[in-house]
Formats: C-alpha cells, structure tokens, sequence
C-alpha cells in the first residue's frame, strides 16, 4: 500500500533515509513520515508526540507511537536503538536545545534535525526595518510565538560542533524548492543530517 | 459513519468443564463453570473475535441490558456496541465472569460437589494466569483460536499481557488500559487494609459465613470505600463534591455530614449487597500476586520477548493507583523488545475510574486501533 504523497521536507528526509532501517520520528505529528517509509522503504520504528489527536491519528495510520514530552528527553529508549532519529521543526520550540541533540546521538546513529532558517533575508529584512519576522516558516507575532530558540543554518551547524558532533549533509528549501546559492539567506527551511564525530 | 447504538438484550450463558484444571497454587478443581456473554457474529474465518477482560470487581455483563427496564446496562456500554470503539457489527466480542468471581462462575460461593457446602473458606487462590487458562478453554469452546484483540483495564489489563506471553499465537493484539506490570508496594498495602476489613469483620466466620447464615456487611463496606477512594483523584472528588454539607450546617456528630461520605457509604452499602466478600479477598490477592517478570528474573523485557501481539497501552494522567508511570513501565519494555505498541497517556480528572468513562479522545484512540484490527483480520 503507497501512502499518500510527502510534504516536500518530509520528502527530504525520506530520500535520506536508507531502506529497511529503524526510525524515531520525534515529534511525529500524524505519522505521516513513518507510514510513508513503511509503505515505501520498509523500514520500521515508532513516533513520538505528545498532542493525543495527533497520536490517534498515528494509531489510525497503523503507525506505532509513544504520546510523550520530549521535553522530559528519551529515557524510554536504549542507547543505539535507532538507524534514524528525525526531529522535524520541533527544536525551535524546545527549552532544552542541548539535552534533545544529545540524546539523539544516544538512541540513534543518525540525526535529522529540520527547523525555520532565521538567516532567511525576509527574516533578516523584517529586523531591519525594526519589526520581529513573521515569515512563511516562522508564522507566529513575538506574543504568541512557541519558538523560543531560533537559529541560522550557520548557528546550528556551529552548535553541533560544540557538541563533538558533525554535519553529514544539508539541505536548504524554500517552499519545498532546494536552494543551492547562497542557502543561508535564500533559504527558509533547513534540513541537517548529523552524527558523532 | 454509522452511528452507536445500544447493543439491545443480552442474555448470559454458561459454560461447564468437566476436565480438572490446577491451579498455580497447586489445588485442583475436578469441574468449573464460567458464566460469559457473547455479543456480535463470528465470522465465518473465526478471526474477529474479542476478548474483554474484567477488572477487580467486574462480571461477563459488559454491555447490553437483560430486560428493557434494566436501570443499567453491562459495565462497558459505553465503549462496546454496534459503531462503538469496539464494533459489534464487526467483532465477536466476549466477556467473562473469572473462575473465583460471585456471578455464576464457579468461586468461593459455589456448591462444592465434595462436601454439598458452599467452598467457602476452601476455595483455592486463583492467579492471573490461572484465569488466562481458563479463558483460553473457554476459547477452545467457542472455536477461537486466536483472538483478533484481548483487552482489559486495571486487573483486566494484566490478564491481557498475561495472554500475550502465555498465549503469543492465540492474541493478534492487546489493549492494556490503566495497568501496571506488577503493583507496587503502596497498592499491596492498600489491598491487604481492605481485606484486613473483611477477614476482621466478626460476620466473617473465617470464610465460612454461608453456613452460619451471615455476610461480612461491614468489612466488605469498608474495603469498597476505601477502594473508591483510591479509584477517584482528588481533584475529580473536590469537583463532584467539595466539602458540600448535607444539611448546610456542621452538626458535631460521627453521622453523615460531608456529601462524600454519604456518597462513599452508599457505594459501600450497594457493593455490599450484590458482591461476595471471599471473591474480593482471592481478586485482590491475584491483583498482588501478579509478575510476570518473575520467571525472569524480574526481568519484564524477557518475559514479553516471545510475544506475538500488536500492543496499544492507555493510561490517564490522574490516575494515582495505576498511575500512567506504571503503565510508561510496560511501554518502555515492550520498546526495549521491539514490539509493536503504541501508547496514549488521556489526559483525565476522574483517576483510575477514567477507563470506565465516556471521553473522547480515549474513545477516539481506542476506534483508531480497534479500526485497523478489523481491517486487518477482515471483520
């Protein structure tokens, strides 16, 4: 059985991903990224979520999922449990931006990580001429917005450094288009594979 | 969709075995009878069959009415019928008064054929396992190989995980619903103030209240009371009844005064009229008892390494007795074994009783999975 087609990121992430691997899609939503690489690759793995209409509709798609905070990180896992660990525009919301990284390279081998590109010129632009971004990939106003932790493709890959790790790959999107020039400023969406140094 | 409906009149029967069963305290009983009822059609692969499994005090009567006056249908009418999370248009859905129990299965009030008594204090335990045995033999009965789901809450839940590792081959899938692996200390302790109400109740004659014409009233009232209280949170208690007075007015007396008390004596009285006392005894030691780690060296992740089933494990997060950290317990070695599970943690005011409750969003996890079952064994 095919799944429905992929959200372009999501699409991504898939080609990333090797056939009849394990995967731990954190912050899973409804399980669309699972289903697919059930249907498509074979592979196998579980969700993590933490919304229950988003865990039902996991359970509605056949996709096994754990309704949890990542917040509280990934004690339920093993170390190495996973081929893949993917935590897609999640992190930008999470207080603990270290502890999620780091627990990633404990449960997997490869991380995936996508979030909102604050190097995006439209953000850049919005800053100066005085205002806070509200972008396609950022579309909240300063008040209401979950994102507590935003970065730049840059600032991110420096991070994983700090952290004795590195960057396998990257990918740069806007509206679902890749952006091969100038990918920190064209860019709005970023996509980064990453494993232990 | 179609809509829920009640599922109408049901009517119970009884099963009656003849071949001996020993039990795991090692007494054997030479002949049983298990009371179930049966709601649905089996189909013609025999594949859509569910087992619900019944919590501490629960009975066969899971969904339905006996007679169109009945005040109350079966405990779990909200969850089972035709369109309901568990479909009866689709499943065979069974339930069935455990082997112990005091609503026509064979327990401590039965006739025992030796003596022409009723078994009284002479019943033997009765464990976990022991009731997944005898389940299993009712399935053979009914030509159930293989149930497309076992599911249960509470006590009901571990006779569901019990299945998937006594059974592996005969359970596609287990629902585990407000449970623990094993209790904890604090359960234990609350279990044994309960039944130290009844076996102190002067009406208790040891067990043998049946022939000295008597029922422990008293301490079975209190054992219930204290149950409910551990079965409600706080917070579901404040909201239903606060420290609302009867009479507006403290009186200064031992009589009721707060609404909970009044509501607590009356759920108390109600239990004890219609639940024998000896049955509450041998379920809430089976209740302890139950480990299935133990014949692995405590270990839970090797005791389910054999099991077949899909697993989808809901707990509620103001449930205090079976708390969703016991049933994280579960989870996390049904990951650590690579099984297939799926867990939702409902977020609840109304303790462990939530599981019993209408809510929607554990309705709607539990129609999800219950969905993919009957697409998946063509019910």
């Amino acid at each position: 059985m095919n799944a429905p087609a992929l959200r372009p990121d999501l699409r991504h992430i898939a080609d990333w991903i090797a056939p009849d691997s394990s995967v731990l899609d954190l912050g899973c939503g409804d399980g669309s990224l699972l289903a697919w690489l059930a249907a498509n690759k074979h592979c196998q793995g579980y969700g993590v979520e933490i919304d229950v209409a988003s865990v039902t509709a996991c359970v509605a798609k056949g996709v096994s999922v754990i309704q949890s905070d990542l917040e509280a990180g990934l004690s339920g896992f093993e170390d190495n449990a996973f081929d893949f660990v993917v935590l897609s525009l999640t992190i930008q919301a999470m207080h603990n931006v270290e502890g999620i990284l780091k627990e990633i390279l404990r449960v997997g081998r490869t991380g995936i990580v996508t979030f909102p590109n604050f190097g995006y010129w439209e953000n850049r632009w919005q800053l100066l001429i005085g205002r806070m971004p509200v972008s396609e990939t950022i579309p909240y106003e300063w008040y209401n917005t979950p994102n507590i932790h935003l970065c730049t493709v840059y600032d991110f890959e420096r991070l994983l450094k700090r952290l004795g790790m590195w960057s396998t790959g990257r990918v740069v999107l806007h509206q679902g288009e890749k952006v091969d020039v100038l990918p920190n400023l064209l860019g709005s969406l970023a996509l980064v594979r990453f494993e232990r140094a | 969709m179609t809509t829920s409906r009640s599922i109408g009149l049901v009517t119970a029967q009884k099963a009656v075995f003849d071949t001996p069963i020993t039990l795991s305290s090692g007494v054997t009983l030479p002949r049983y009878e298990l009371v179930y009822e049966t709601y649905g059609t089996l189909n013609a692969a025999r594949s859509n069959a569910i087992l619900v499994c019944h919590a501490l005090s629960g009975n066969h009567h899971l969904a339905g009415r006996y007679r169109e006056d009945d005040k109350n249908p079966g405990w779990w009418d909200n969850m089972i019928g035709p369109g309901k999370p568990i479909d009866t248009d689709r499943f065979f859905v069974v339930g069935v008064n455990n082997l112990g129990g005091c609503h026509g299965s064979t327990g401590p009030s039965s006739i025992d054929p030796d003596t022409g008594q009723p078994y009284g204090s002479r019943f033997p335990l009765v464990l976990v396992r022991d009731w997944v045995e005898t389940q299993a033999r009712l399935a053979d009965l009914l030509g159930i190989d293989c149930f497309a789901a076992v599911i249960g809450g509470s006590l009901g839940g571990m006779q569901a995980l019990r299945w998937t590792i006594t059974y592996p081959e005969r359970v596609r899938h287990a629902l585990v619903i407000a449970s623990a692996p094993k209790l904890t200390a604090q359960n234990i302790a609350f279990n044994d103030v309960a039944r130290q109400a009844i076996l102190t109740d002067p009406d208790f004659y040891g067990g043998d209240y049946y022939q000295h014409g008597t029922v422990p009233r008293r301490g079975l009232r209190l054992a219930r009371m204290l149950g409910h209280i551990t079965y409600l949170s706080d917070d579901g208690m404040g909201e239903k009844f606060g420290r609302l007075l009867r009479s507006g007015e403290y009186k200064y007396g031992f009589d009721v005064e707060f609404e909970i008390e009044s509501y607590l004596r009356y759920q108390g009285d109600k239990f004890s009229d219609y639940f024998d006392a000896n049955t509450y005894l041998l379920m809430t030691k089976a209740l302890d008892y139950f480990d299935p780690a133990r014949h692995y060296d405590g270990d839970l992740v090797r005791a389910l390494a054999a099991t077949r089933a899909g697993f989808l494990v809901v707990s509620f997060t103001s449930d205090w007795r079976f708390s969703p950290a016991r049933s994280r317990e579960i989870v996390k070695a049904l990951l650590d074994a690579r099984k297939r599970v799926s867990y939702a943690e409902i977020e609840s005011k109304h303790g462990h009783d939530a599981f019993l409750m209408e809510d929607e969003a554990y309705q709607a996890v539990m129609r999800a999975y219950l969905s993919n079952i009957a697409n998946e064994v063509h019910a």
